[in-house]
């Protein structure tokens, strides 16, 4: 097992340092080092770049993190505890069945974890246990930097990343049940950084389902993660993520897509909790007749921050992408749509399309909504739209002149909106969850009648 | 009486739309309000309903009760339906289950147990029948890619779910062609009884053949000038809303500029 020392800083993330670990490869301290100097050299984000002009990472970079480490098993199974347990896990996280893997600050908890049997060939295991026994494996992924998108916090994340998940179906294999991977924050009494790192392979014409959900009790921690997914020709990918973090803690996370020719994926970001969020989804579409589709929903409320950058970059003929991502924001919070899909001159008969509607429930909420479109090329299909409104209050009054009384008129209306969102999650038991979570949010028991109005018109 | 309205005055954005509206409906009968464009029939329904946009003086008595310092949902509560001339398209909400809502919460209001999804279903399937609505209507989103008459079926359906004591019904024949009217006139008539009073708002005769008014009462530029049975509603479909016009011009209630023409 590979264990990086790292030294702590009153300088928080800005002054971190690398201590030299002599078990891991020379390519990975390599890579670390590449990583930190990354840092030093550029710095963190500022309102000035230009993808991150609506998000101030300056609350982030006051506070002293220190990196997590692997806590020890024995204090997981320990009474001490009982916030770790499966069943406290199965109430945050929803019970997908089928495989679960439990990571706490960013590190494999196997006695949390289970593992049932999977397709032969399939690997569903932890960064760091293939990184013990066969890092040259990773060397692909974790040796060179994220091809684009690059910022301090990804350099960030290859410097100090030492485990996540490790998924690999081989070609033309199955896996009927989702694999969810499970982030739990533990906040210690000084601020910790975990920076988990999970690689997806889906070999050609596979098919799998992912969840990533983070979530956390409380304190002060920063998320700090990186998920690559890869998917060769004709691999369809479900990916979804719920990030349910703790509202006093940070969220920053980047998906990076490579989608194979005529390959298939698909993912759905639901954003509620943690005091700032940044989920960016990057997809680079170098293959021929890809098809992805970028869905998201955020429900800031109170001061929190939601930032959702998506980039989309066609650079192959007859490629389609999806993008719906929508905003239900209350109180004083704030969200940000920066959504970009760039045609190269080679990407012909591109079909894309890009779509952000918001609802604002309060008028101190505050929503920047930036859909932009880049074409070098004229055999393409592209449209874009944003939308930011209150809820109608032509319908407002028709569900109070029917009897519905009129805080409830305006929850179910909100449900509504939010709920296409929820209607396009394939998952039974992720739907049902992420319903009752928005139901929590939206004055618990309101939903449930709406819920039951759903199953009952499915007769 | 079920509904009497004194000198209802109603304006939005400072213009007056009800210039001070007298009528009394009593339980179990019909009247239709009929006049022309603009004239403010939809205001004085929506007024009823509840509709807050508005600026409103005078008196509504409703059983008895100050109908105006009501919110639309205790109206509702305490009887009050309006069948909207443009029912609102809410996508993301069930037909069947915002129905069930409506109901339970007025169940909720008088004080009654909520019923359940099957009980409900039961009552929906056999109201639905009063307005021949397909049960594939029910599991869609509100109204939402209705046709004009389905909207308006939707209407009666509620209509026939919620069973009020006071139905307005306003323009339920735009938009409908002569079968469509048929069906919809059935499921109004199917829901005449007794105890419940309907105030009919239409421009046309045409809905009166089928929905046949105890009393008829013309409403021109904010006032009612006329009123009278069903054979008034034959003379304005004969002559017209003009002549009537001018007799609005003269009545002694109308604008000074109005009453000084010769």
């Amino acid at each position: 097992m590979t264990t990086t020392a790292t030294t702590a800083s009153p300088q928080g993330l800005a002054g971190l340092e690398l201590a030299p670990d002599v078990n891991q490869p020379s390519w990975l301290e390599g890579a670390r080092r590449v990583g930190l100097e990354w840092v030093a050299e550029h710095g963190f984000p500022t309102l000035k770049d230009e993808d991150w002009k609506y998000t101030r990472v300056g609350p982030i970079l006051d506070v002293p993190f220190m990196p997590a480490l692997k806590l020890p098993a024995i204090k997981l199974s320990g009474e001490m505890n009982h916030r770790l347990s499966p069943s406290a896990i199965d109430e945050l996280a929803g019970d997908l069945g089928g495989t679960r893997l439990v990571f706490v600050n960013g590190y494999f908890a196997s006695e949390l974890s289970s593992r049932p049997t999977l397709p032969e060939g399939v690997t569903v295991t932890s960064l760091a246990s293939v990184l013990a026994e066969d890092a040259e494996r990773l060397e692909p992924f974790l040796s060179r930097p994220l091809p684009s998108q690059r910022h301090a916090f990804t350099a960030l994340n290859a410097a100090l990343a030492e485990d996540g998940a490790f998924i690999q179906i081989p070609p033309d294999t199955i896996v009927a049940a989702p694999i969810h991977l499970v982030f739990v924050a533990d906040a210690g009494a000084s601020p910790l950084v975990s920076s988990p790192r999970s690689v997806v392979l889906a070999g050609a014409r596979s098919q799998a389902t992912i969840v990533e959900t983070y979530i956390g009790s409380g304190g002060v921690y920063l998320t700090n993660a990186v998920t690559e997914v890869v998917l060769e020709d004709g691999a369809q990918v479900e990916h979804y993520k719920v990030q349910d973090e703790a509202d006093t803690a940070f969220h920053l996370a980047a998906l990076h897509v490579r989608p194979g020719r005529d390959s298939n994926f698909s993912t759905h970001a639901l954003a509620l909790g943690a005091a700032i969020a940044r989920h960016e989804v990057w997809v680079r579409l170098e293959a021929e007749g890809a098809e992805v589709t970028l869905n998201g929903l955020y429900l800031p409320e109170g001061n929190q921050h939601h930032d959702n950058p998506v980039l989309v970059e066609h650079v192959a003929p007859r490629c389609t992408s999806r993008q719906l991502y929508k905003g239900v924001l209350d109180g004083h919070s704030r969200g940000v749509f920066n959504g970009h899909i760039v045609v190269g001159p080679d990407a012909l008969a591109t079909d894309a399309s890009q779509t952000n509607k918001n609802l604002l429930l309060s008028e101190w909420a505050e929503v920047d909504t930036r859909p932009r479109l880049e074409i070098s090329t004229d055999d393409v299909l592209c449209t874009h739209g944003a939308a930011v409104g209150q809820l109608d209050e032509e319908a407002v009054f028709y569900l109070r002149s029917r009897g519905i009384p009129h805080q409830e008129a305006r929850d179910v209306l909100t449900y509504a909106f939010a709920g296409e969102m929820v209607e396009l999650i394939r998952v039974d038991p992720l739907r049902s969850h992420v319903e009752s979570k928005i139901a929590e949010r939206l004055r618990a028991g309101r939903v449930e009648r709406l819920r039951a109005g759903r199953v009952e018109a499915g007769r | 009486m079920m509904l009497q309205i004194e000198n209802l005055h109603a304006s939005i954005g400072g213009n007056e739309i009800l210039r001070g509206v007298n009528l009394e409906v009593n339980a179990g009968e019909v009247h239709a309000v009929m006049g022309p464009n603009g004239s403010g029939k939809s205001t004085l329904a929506q007024v009823l309903a509840g509709r807050e946009s508005y600026d409103v003086t005078g008196e509504v008595l409703y059983e008895g009760k100050d109908l105006l310092a009501l919110s639309p949902e205790e109206r509702a509560a305490a009887g009050v339906f309006l069948a909207f001339q443009y029912p609102v398209e809410i996508p993301g909400v069930g037909n069947l289950y915002f129905v069930r809502t409506a109901l339970n919460s007025l169940r909720r209001q008088q004080g009654l147990d909520e019923l359940d999804a099957i009980d409900f279903l039961s009552l929906a399937k056999e109201r639905m029948g009063l307005v021949e609505m397909d049960e594939s209507f029910m599991g869609r989103s509100v109204n939402e890619g209705f046709s004009g008459g389905e909207k308006k079926r939707n209407e009666i359906f509620q209509m026939a779910v919620l069973e009020p004591k006071l139905a307005i019904l306003d323009e339920t024949d735009s938009g409908l062609d002569i079968d469509a009217l048929r069906i919809v006139a059935s499921g109004v008539n199917a829901l005449r009884n007794e105890g419940r009073a309907m105030l009919v708002i239409t421009h046309y005769q045409r809905l009166l053949e089928y929905i046949v008014p105890d009393v008829v009462h013309v409403l021109v530029d904010g006032q009612i000038v006329r009123s009278g049975d069903k054979n008034l509603a034959l003379e304005l479909e004969q002559h017209g809303y003009a002549g009537l016009e001018q007799r609005a011009d003269l009545t002694p209630s109308a604008e000074p500029v109005a009453a000084a023409t010769p």
